[in-house]
């Protein structure tokens, strides 16, 4: 609602990007290319829907990556190596990334420390931390994991919408009405707007603070589990740099870096432009993967521009009234 | 509630107050009374003590010693949200409300209705509506917020406030960014609410209007009441007297004496300067030792004028000259390098830096003239900044006090310092007066007639007619975005102005900006 302009440029960016690559490769526009790309970007989906929130309300996070990674090393060292049984490793991983998030938030709230320092730091906690669990991939070989990796519902022509796919689906449906129907939600726009504002309105900064990193740890827990059945493994190293894929999805898709505009279906369509570049990079074969990221940068610029042209528009009323009231 | 209020228990009542500051006393044992359904003026000078009373009955600041009740219960709030929710409420200059969200959302943040824990954005939007059209608001309220006028982001806070069942509503400085127009659509609201039993307490430093709409003044002088009297039995010069503790005559409402009028010689000139859709093209001659003065309504064109002549907007037609000399004047740093200077009307977002001290702030313009390679040395500083504190009366006289600490009369006179200490040829200032108080503003308006006799060019804007006939030797009239009329000599009174503007489509202008 609030972000649509910009949400509709990232859907026709989308739409005319699809048709390029059908154009040339007719054989993307088909339910199993699609079902793929979503199954692909599965935890990318869960964890920008996350930094949505956190950069609408006007802060980052950069630990989500790592907060993958460790979920991936604990959840097969839990499963394989202690003999946990996995509902109850999810449990227990979920608590803890949810546990983490929190404490950033608090840190950041109680310290008023920027959250791109906070973030930072539990972003190298995290990752050192599966380091320390262990320094190599640990393959899962649970029957759960087979199960889950099997489901999927079939699509009409033959596409398959795996058991991560529709995880990522629900949360971003779930994630989308948190943000646009609820007071939670309608609070986390506040924060971006003007925190020093919000709290003389009455909304309880702190809480919603910690709250948001959160939402977004535990959503990075989830994302961790994801991967995990995407992979079928733990690795340390899994997921570096992730944390950058989500922002640059969540800023394709029209949310102002500066907080207090966006929504998560722009995100989700960030995270769909990402996977559609790399798609069209896997029918090529002839390109280095190394384009998805040239062609991501270079959207994010264009993105970024458009935003400033947006609000510099937005101002411009403003700024005459408020020149007029001399 | 208001029904049970007895009209003669008071509704807010603070006693006693104190609150000081490290040695600073902000307030000494200060009274205040407020009865139900009055509009209370709270007037004082700058640094009298209105903005540290208010923060202290709304929990901002603690207070030293004291008690405040309402409706006859001793209340102490210790946060703004706690005063709110005890039903005391402040409306700021600088409205306190979020740009990003709708109206809607705005009125009813954290409180909105809810069912199965969603918000019910329909019954929202309806129920904003209904409130604001109590207001007499008729407007979308799913828009953002920051798509609207301040006077309708001022009635959408007070809505607000009102709604959370306020009994007391603080309106701090609530006209100063409004026009006309919009300050009588303010004074209706407050005679509204003042029916319905609520108390307000109305700061600021317009007296007409104090006269036009309160019941009941309290004033205070150096953070010690002075006196409570009623509005209706208050003549004026009794009211300047008790804020400033002295006799001023009010002057400003005479012009001075008409100094006579050599052909002094040419400082800058504008000849069909002018920007589409911002000014119409305009000739503006600007001489040494001389004030014009730039009078319109709002919007008509004044700011814009200053903004071409200072080099801060780029002209797209017409030749300026400096001293007969053709020169360009693309970016504010053209101006400087010319000797021009410009103090903009927005002291606080275009003016100071106030995390810096006196001295930075003093000496910024000088440095970035100089060029970064000659550095001034800290001596060097030190003596300009002690210089302009002692010529312009800078109060408190410690160069080293961050700017942001200052009243604003004080830091209008910073900003003036930092022009004049480049030495300018043309000074252009921007509401000099706006949001300072008597005293300061008739130290202003002596400080423009100095500089003037020492052979500066001044351009003057200012919304106050009284003011720019005292001090000005041609006044531009502006309407429209165009220069209409210039005056000169005996030429210049209020009459004439106000002729000259109102001449015809003035009510078009007012509208359109409302």
């Amino acid at each position: 609602m609030k972000g649509l302009p910009p949400v509709l440029i990232t859907a026709i960016v989308l739409v005319a990007g699809f048709a390029i690559c059908a154009m040339q490769f007719p054989n993307i526009a088909s339910t199993r290319v699609v079902g793929n790309l979503l199954t692909d970007n599965a935890f990318l989906g869960i964890v920008a829907t996350g930094m949505t929130f956190v950069i609408i309300s006007g802060g980052i996070d950069l630990s989500v990556g790592s907060v993958i990674g460790f979920t991936t090393v604990f959840v097969a060292l839990a499963i394989e190596r202690w003999g946990v049984p996995p509902l109850v490793a999810f449990m227990a991983i979920l608590a803890l990334s949810a546990a983490f998030g929190a404490a950033m938030g608090a840190v950041i709230h109680v310290f008023d420390l920027p959250p791109f320092i906070v973030t930072l730091a539990g972003m190298f906690l995290a990752r050192g931390a599966s380091f320390l669990l262990s320094t190599e991939s640990v393959p899962i070989t649970a029957p759960v994991y087979s199960t889950v990796s099997d489901f999927a519902l079939r699509m009409p022509g033959g596409g398959r919408l795996t058991a991560i796919a529709i995880i990522m689906l629900v949360i971003v449906i779930g994630g989308a009405l948190l943000l646009h129907l609820t007071r939670f939600g309608a609070n986390v726009y506040a924060l971006g707007g003007s925190r020093t504002t919000a709290s003389l309105m009455g909304v309880a900064v702190g809480k919603m603070t910690i709250k948001i990193y959160m939402l977004s740890s535990l959503l990075a827990g989830i994302a961790g589990i994801v991967f995990s059945f995407y992979t079928s493994a733990g690795y340390s190293l899994s997921a570096v740099g992730v944390e950058l894929d989500s922002i640059a999805a969540v800023v394709i898709g029209g949310t102002l870096l500066t907080g207090g505009q966006g929504s998560v279906i722009g995100t989700f369509l960030g995270v769909l432009i990402q996977g559609m570049i790399q798609t069209y990079i896997n029918f090529d074969g002839t390109l280095s993967s190394w384009w998805t990221k040239i062609a991501t940068g270079v959207l994010l610029f264009a993105f970024i521009a458009l935003q400033q042209g947006l609000v510099a528009l937005a101002r411009r009323p403003v700024a005459k009234s408020a020149g007029a009231a001399s | 509630m208001e029904n049970s209020l007895d009209p003669a228990l008071p509704l807010l009542e603070v006693r006693g107050i104190s609150k000081s500051f490290g040695a600073v006393r902000a307030l000494q044992e200060v009274d205040f009374t407020l009865r139900a359904g009055e509009i209370h003026a709270l007037l004082g000078e700058n640094g009298a003590g209105k903005s540290t009373l208010i923060k202290v009955v709304t929990g901002v600041f603690a207070r030293d010693a004291g008690i405040v009740r309402l409706g006859g219960e001793e209340v102490a709030p210790r946060s703004a949200k706690a005063a709110l929710q005890a039903g005391i409420a402040t409306v700021y200059q600088e409205v306190n409300l979020l740009p990003n969200l709708s109206v809607a959302q705005n009125l009813f943040l954290d409180r909105q209705p809810m069912r199965f824990g969603i918000v019910r954005e329909g019954e929202m939007r309806r129920r904003a509506k209904a409130l604001l059209a109590d207001f007499g608001l008729d407007i979308d309220v799913a828009a953002p917020l920051g798509n609207y006028s301040v006077a309708i982001q001022h009635v959408t806070a007070i809505a607000r406030a009102v709604d959370l069942s306020a009994r007391v509503l603080i309106l701090d400085e609530p006209t100063a960014s409004l026009d006309r127009h919009e300050v009588e659509i303010l004074f209706r609201i407050m005679r509204q609410l003042a029916k319905r039993g609520i108390g307000i307490v109305f700061v600021s430093h317009f007296l007409d209007q104090v006269y036009e709409i309160s019941d009941r003044i309290t004033v205070l002088r150096n953070g010690r009441l002075v006196g409570e009297r009623e509005t209706a039995s208050l003549p004026r010069l009794e009211l300047i007297r008790m804020m400033l503790g002295r006799e001023l005559a009010e002057t400003t409402s005479a012009r001075a004496a008409t100094r006579e009028h050599q052909a002094r010689e040419v400082c800058a000139s504008f000849e069909n300067y002018g920007k589409a859709g911002y000014v119409a093209p305009f000739s503006l001659e600007l001489r040494h030792g001389e004030v014009v003065g730039l009078a319109g309504l709002l919007g008509s064109g004044r700011t814009e004028t200053a903004r071409l002549v200072f080099g801060a907007e780029r002209a797209d037609g017409g030749q300026a000259r400096v001293e007969g000399a053709p020169v360009r004047l693309q970016s504010p740093r053209d101006g400087v390098r010319h000797g021009f200077g410009y103090c903009p009307e927005e002291r606080k977002t275009d003016g100071i830096v106030a995390e810096l001290s006196v001295r930075e702030n003093i000496v910024l313009a000088l440095q970035a003239k100089r060029g970064l390679h000659r550095p001034l040395s800290r001596r060097e500083q030190d003596e300009i900044a002690r210089r302009y504190v002692k010529m312009l009366d800078i109060r408190p006289p410690d160069p080293e006090r961050p700017v942001g600490l200052l009243s604003g009369g004080n830091q209008q006179k910073v900003l003036l310092a930092r022009w004049l200490a480049t030495s300018p040829r043309l000074l252009v200032l921007d509401e000099p007066t706006r949001g300072i108080d008597v005293g300061a503003h008739a130290e202003i308006i002596r400080l423009i007639r100095e500089l003037c006799d020492d052979g500066l060019a001044l351009l003057v804007i200012s919304s106050e007619l009284d003011e720019i006939v005292t001090y000005s030797d041609r006044v531009v009239v502006l309407r429209d975005r165009a220069h209409i009329e210039e005056l000169a000599g005996e030429a210049i009174d209020v009459g004439n102005i106000l002729a000259a503007i109102a001449a015809d489509g003035a009510a078009v202008a007012l509208e359109a900006h409302t």
